[in-house]
């Protein structure tokens, strides 16, 4: 017979035991090996904390007492996994995203990093998860209590001190590997292994006992079934709404559980674990719940008068397999330790981050800036709420005297926590939803849940008086706590259930519904609702200045711890291409540093960290695009791409044009090559021709030699004269031409003009002029100005016919300009060649050959550059050009 | 909402043979709802015929077993039908 003492000390070695894998996990992770510490077989195992003593003892008991429907516990959190692309991935693609650490976490930063919200949470979820920690110990000392009764020598146990040492034990193990990392934010590497070490021992343990039953006890699956036909639960009995809404509240209770969102979505690290998870763990429920049947059927059979919820236990002992009940015993063990120790793990962080550290931040109140290293507060704040947690555990054990079944007690906190569902799974599905609409939901459900199912779980008299019970507070009886508004023919859990998530669903709804969310839970509920859209997508929270970075590097290394800080911040640094250690403080990299530090201390904390020294969140138009419907995103976009071909068209037309224009000039440039070249041949042959003559001819007389060398000597000075004007023109094409601005009279002009074409004074042609009119100063080129004259003055000498030429000057001014027409008594130009007479080249009855036919250009070109222009003047009874200057540069006479 | 680019309107074979095994991965939980529910409209103790808890036994640990493999199996081909192709679901 197995004493008590010699099974404390496999409890003590089998402890050990397990210190020394979590020992060993962490060693591994430090040495870097955490490949396979991140197997999806060791994540799914991680997920069985779902099984704890409760399904380990209670659901024997449970189907001892009500058959098959044990069974709903793990058929919804099966059809969770199997959903699992539909929730689940998602849920863990937010974890991932924003750093989540808990399930207040979550819910508070999707709300906008309300703090409120997360406290609100986490209350709920201590309030909630006590009476399940409250259940292990219960579970555990019952079946201390069980080896106890059988020692022959011992005496009963005194359950209240095994009580207290079990959870003294409990939180050293839970302190010492939940909390051993100075960095408060790495995975819980020891943890997990011994989890899944035990998950593997509490499978086995059953599966033994099971096994041990239906084989060694019956005889056989077929005897087993007819046995199953023969007991007291042999008919097919379910009460229907209990079946449907246990099935649901299992799954929501899944989901929602703080111990489950942290091993399901906090130690989460990719898809894969999930995705072997999704049919994994259904397999392992589906073998945990196997036996249960036949265990409760057998107990029913051989034990009628015992506790269903130890059959595990008491089959075993009664035919005195003593080691299968040793291991049974370790399997019930594993299931309460691995429980406590996570979801008091869980509950902690919860606590220290949403409420401890915002309190002891804000007693310290001289800023986020002040340095020195606050992750021993963080580490303490998870030490001491481990320690209250697992405290309060006991306290309700001690005060609710371990005496309810145990399944009812489950059902209790799942449904305290699955008040969170609305406002999680609203949340990330929903970007309607509000923080005010999730506070009044959780508030509304959770007040619900008390009056309905927390208090009358102590039983008449116990919190609520049998008065109350009966006829509702001061006999209101639409209040009665277990028949709300006179529904009074439902089952307590059903009715519970029901009122609570139904009323809750319908406040977040609503309240989300009338509500108008911040900017920030708009910019939250986005990234979260669209987690898959925009995964690489950066919103921007904050705008600090540079000034800020070293404030924000002391802050993050008291968090962070310093080595790490300085590691991030370098980072960064490189990453902006600073040599340094201090980032530009980038929207980005706050983002980025608001993300590591929420996954040490939480969104809501880290938020209000960052936002002490970037001052208030700058949320820029961008994010608010962001934020606003879909469908103006969709539509921006497009816009950008019709704008984009539009310009691109327009680009399109601009270099057709400019490709014309191109092909234009290169016509016009060959028809230039070949009039220079022709027009330079012309005297060049003539100078050969009269030089080859001067060269070979002997006998010359010597005024013929005189006309030959003069007629050599005239075509050298037309060369000349056409290269001169060939350089002009290109100097004034090229707009090389440096104008040499002066003040002169117009008379002046025109006097230097006509001594220039007729030297001598009187010539051939008379010239006209009104001297009044020409009293005005101009502030120009003179010398270029003149030029134009000098060429107009003797284009009229030489080409106009008359019998007696004569040319008239006449210079007129307007308020805008002055005008110098030059009108001779010529045959003028007939108007198709008016057009082409400013072309180089053009020469129009040119009898001599003297011209180039460059002059009119130029002086178009100069008149161009000086702001003014050159025209012909159209009947006027002879040859005229208009000379027109602006009046900027003309100046009244004083 | 002029000339965006649209996706072709069929998707290569595989990739549609792959969406198809995700729709099927989607529909299993509702599958499995429709199952698990049946046993609720039995005849009950107390009732005429009423079933065995035997039956209700096999039936509920059968129809688990069903879906956890048909689970595993469509992963298996999914994962089997990417790893053939470059495309990625």
């Amino acid at each position: 017979m197995t004493t008590l003492n010699s099974l404390v000390l496999v409890c003590l070695a089998y402890v050990a035991f397990l210190f020394a894998v979590a020992f060993a996990a962490e060693r591994a992770a430090v040495r870097g090996s955490r490949q396979w510490l991140r197997a999806p077989l060791i994540y799914t195992l991680s997920l069985s904390i779902y099984c704890t003593a409760w399904t380990f003892y209670g659901a024997v008991g449970y189907a001892a007492r009500s058959g098959m429907e044990f069974v709903t516990i793990y058929l919804g959190p099966s059809l969770v996994m199997f959903g699992w692309l539909w929730v689940l991935r998602k849920l863990v693609r937010i974890g991932r995203t924003h750093k989540v650490t808990s399930i207040a976490d979550l819910i508070s930063s999707r709300f906008g990093k309300s703090n409120t919200l997360a406290v609100l949470v986490t209350l709920v979820a201590v309030i909630g998860v006590t009476p399940y920690i409250a259940l292990q110990l219960q579970s555990v000392t019952l079946s201390l209590a069980i080896f106890a009764e059988l020692d022959p020598g011992g005496e009963p146990l005194n359950k209240g001190p095994a009580a207290f040492w079990i959870s003294f034990g409990l939180i050293l193990f839970t302190m010492l590997f939940g909390t051993r990392n100075l960095n408060a934010n790495e995975r819980q590497h020891g943890i997990v292994i011994a989890i899944a070490v035990e998950a593997v021992v509490k499978l086995v343990a059953l599966l033994a006992v099971g096994a041990f039953v239906v084989w060694g006890m019956a005889g056989g699956v077929g005897e087993m079934m007819q046995r199953i036909d023969q007991s007291s639960i042999a008919e097919w009995r379910v009460e229907r709404g209990r079946w449907a809404t246990v099935t649901f509240l299992a799954a929501a209770a899944f989901l929602c559980l703080p111990r489950m969102f942290q091993v399901l979505v906090v130690e989460n690290d990719d898809d894969r674990q999930l995705e072997t998870a999704s049919w994994l763990f259904p397999l392992y429920l589906f073998a945990m719940s196997l036996f249960v049947v036949p265990i409760a059927v057998m107990g029913l059979e051989m034990l009628p008068e015992s506790n269903p919820d130890l059959y595990v236990l008491t089959l075993p002992l009664l035919l005195e397999k003593d080691a299968l009940a040793v291991l049974a015993f370790l399997g019930g063990f594993s299931s309460a330790t691995s429980m406590v120790i996570v979801a008091s793990l869980a509950l902690a962080t919860m606590v220290s981050n949403h409420i401890v550290m915002p309190i002891w931040l804000s007693l310290h109140g001289e800023g986020a800036s002040v340095s020195g290293d606050v992750r021993h507060v963080v580490i303490t704040a998870r030490r001491l709420s481990i320690m209250f947690i697992i405290g309060l555990g006991y306290i309700y054990f001690r005060i609710s005297g371990g005496s309810a079944a145990l399944a009812s007690i489950g059902m209790i906190s799942f449904a305290g926590v699955a008040q969170f569902l609305p406002a999680m799974i609203g949340g990330i599905f929903w970007r309607g939803g509000t923080r005010a609409g999730a506070l009044a939901a959780v508030s509304v459900g959770f007040v619900i849940w008390v009056w309905t199912m927390l208090l009358p779980s102590f039983g008449a008299g116990g919190l609520l008086t049998p008065q109350v019970l009966a006829e509702g507070p001061w006999g209101i009886r639409a209040l009665r706590p277990q028949a709300l508004f006179g529904f009074e023919a439902l089952d307590s859990t059903v009715h519970a259930v029901w009122w609570s998530l139904s009323l809750n669903f319908l406040t977040f709804w609503c309240v989300s519904i009338f509500t108008f969310p911040r900017p920030l839970e708009r910019l939250q509920g986005a990234q979260m609702v669209n987690v898959f859209d925009r995964a690489g997508g950066t919103t921007r929270g904050w705008s600090a200045t540079a000034a800020q970075s070293e404030d924000l590097l002391i802050m993050a290394q008291r968090i962070l711890g310093p080595e790490e800080a300085r590691t991030l911040f370098r980072q960064e640094a490189s990453a902006q291409g600073y040599s340094g250690n201090l980032p530009d403080p980038s929207p980005e990299f706050l983002q980025k540093l608001e993300r590591e530090l929420a996954a040490a201390v939480g969104a809501a904390t880290a938020h209000a960290m960052i936002g002490q020294i970037a001052g208030g969140p700058g949320i820029s138009v961008e994010d608010l695009i962001a934020v606003a419907d879909e469908s103006a995103q969709i539509l921006e976009y497009s816009n950008q791409i019709e704008a984009k071909s539009a310009e691109l068209s327009r680009t399109a037309r601009q270099l057709k044009e400019a490709n014309t224009k191109l092909k234009k000039l290169s016509v016009q440039k060959d028809a230039f090559l070949s009039q220079i070249s022709h027009e330079l041949r012309t005297p060049m042959t003539s100078i050969r021709a009269f030089s080859e003559i001067l060269r070979d001819t002997d006998e010359l007389a010597v005024d013929e030699k005189t006309r030959f060398a003069s007629i050599i000597h005239d075509e050298a000075i037309r060369l000349t004269r056409l290269l001169d004007d060939l350089l002009d023109l290109s100097v004034l094409e090229n707009g090389q031409v440096t104008l040499n601005r002066q003040v002169g009279s117009l008379e002046t002009l025109l006097n230097r003009a006509v001594q220039t074409v007729q030297p001598g004074g009187d010539g051939p042609m008379k010239i006209i002029r009104r001297r009044i009119n020409e009293q005005v100063l101009l502030q120009t080129d003179l010398d270029r100005l003149t030029q134009v004259f000098i060429n107009l003055v003797s284009n009229a000498q030489k080409y106009c016919a008359a019998p007696n030429p004569r040319l008239t000057i006449q210079a007129n001014q307007t308020d805008t300009e002055v005008t110098i027409d030059f009108i001779d008594n010529g045959t003028g130009i007939s108007e198709a060649d008016q057009a082409l007479i400013f072309e180089k080249f053009s020469r129009l009855g040119d009898s001599d050959g003297s011209g180039a036919g460059l002059g009119l250009a130029i002086c178009a070109e100069i008149m161009e550059r000086l702001g003014g222009s050159i025209r012909y003047l159209p009947g006027t009874g002879g040859t005229g050009f208009r000379v027109t200057l602006p009046k900027v540069h003309a100046m009244a006479a004083q | 909402m002029t000339e965006r680019l649209e996706p072709g309107v069929f998707l290569e074979r595989r990739s549609y043979r792959r969406r198809r095994l995700l729709d099927g991965l989607r529909l299993l939980p509702f599958i499995g709802a429709w199952l698990f529910i049946l046993p609720v409209f039995w005849r009950q103790a107390g009732e005429e015929e009423a079933r065995m808890t035997s039956d209700a036994l096999l039936f509920v640990f059968g129809a688990w077993l069903v879906l956890t493999i048909l689970c595993a199996l469509l992963l298996w081909a999914y994962n089997r039908s990417g790893a053939e192709g470059t495309e990625s679901g």
